[in-house]
């Protein structure tokens, strides 16, 4: 996994047994994130980037990364900014410090949402099955990151690889999307 | 299911990730105390219910939140443009004939 994009973020948790393993299809949990929530107007968008590792992206859809950090554009003022789990003091104060004279929300919302890891030559064609997305590389590329829906439940997708995507959700939606995930992917193994 | 482009996230989504929020362009009184009833009823709940070309409000609700505003033809569903938040209200006359109504 050491070619993806923030693979020094998003990693496997080690004490979870995967949720499905298939020759073609692997559902992993993800170790917990620090996660935060950031909104702030165009002024405030340079110093909250250099405070926090890396800088806020501004286009739709995109991802910025360095190293143990990642933005994601979650709306025009809105992001959402990834750290290892021990980071989240050290990040949070920074980027407040940085910020104390410029109107933003900072928010610490690492325990609202799980996260799991999709990846392997049929991530597309499962994804697919709940989210109507065009997943082609063209229309969406490698660093993408988007909010949706799978289903009924909202998620956020973020594309780390050419088949593996982060997929995350509210912690009590993840039951249900992972476990249409699996339910779903049943029918790689009847074939 | 209807496709709708969202002019912030810059994509064309389904319909599910957006919710409609009714007629757009509707301005909230300046000074609401020296607003009487009659004026605050019919900013509250007068629309004109067209049937035609109407420009509304809707919401990237499953994505990137934001508000946005829409043109569209309430008899066939077809969306003649889509634009954001605060920009001025299309000239809806051209649009319509643009589209060879
Ligand atoms: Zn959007």
């Amino acid at each position: 996994m050491s070619e993806l994009l923030a693979s020094d973020l998003i990693t496997p948790d080690a004490g979870e047994t995967p949720l499905l393993s298939l020759p073609s299809i692997s559902i992993l949990k993800a170790a917990p994130l620090t996660r935060l929530s950031l909104r702030c107007r165009e002024a405030a968008q340079k110093d909250a980037g250099a405070a926090f590792g890396a800088e806020l992206p501004l286009s739709p859809l995109s991802n910025s990364t360095a190293a143990k950090r990642a933005a994601l554009w979650m709306g025009p003022d809105e992001w959402t900014l990834l750290a290892p789990e021990d980071d989240l003091r050290t990040v949070f104060d920074g980027i407040e410090e940085k910020l104390s004279a410029q109107p933003h929300a900072l928010v610490d919302i690492s325990d609202r949402s799980e996260a799991v890891i999709v990846s392997g030559d049929k991530a597309v064609w499962l994804l697919n099955t709940g989210i109507f997305i065009d997943f082609s590389l063209e229309l969406f590329p490698v660093g993408t990151v988007t909010r949706t829906l799978f289903h009924k439940a909202p998620v956020m997708i973020w594309r780390t690889g050419p088949d593996t995507f982060v997929v995350e959700a509210w912690v009590s939606f993840m039951e249900y999307v992972a476990g249409l995930l699996v339910q779903s992917a049943g029918e790689l193994e009847a074939a | 299911m209807l496709l709708i482009y969202c002019p912030y996230c810059q994509v064309e989504r389904a319909e599910t990730e957006f919710a409609c929020r009714g007629e757009a362009h509707i301005a909230r009184p300046a000074d609401p105390s020296q607003t009487t009833d009659e004026e605050w009823v019919e900013f509250l709940y007068m629309r004109d219910n067209t049937k035609g070309i109407a420009a509304e409000r809707w919401r990237h609700i499953h994505g990137c939140g934001r508000f946005f505003n829409a043109v569209r033809d309430t008899v066939s569903d077809n969306f003649l443009k889509f634009y954001k938040a605060g920009e001025p209200k299309p000239d809806l006359e051209a649009l319509a004939k643009e589209a060879g109504k």
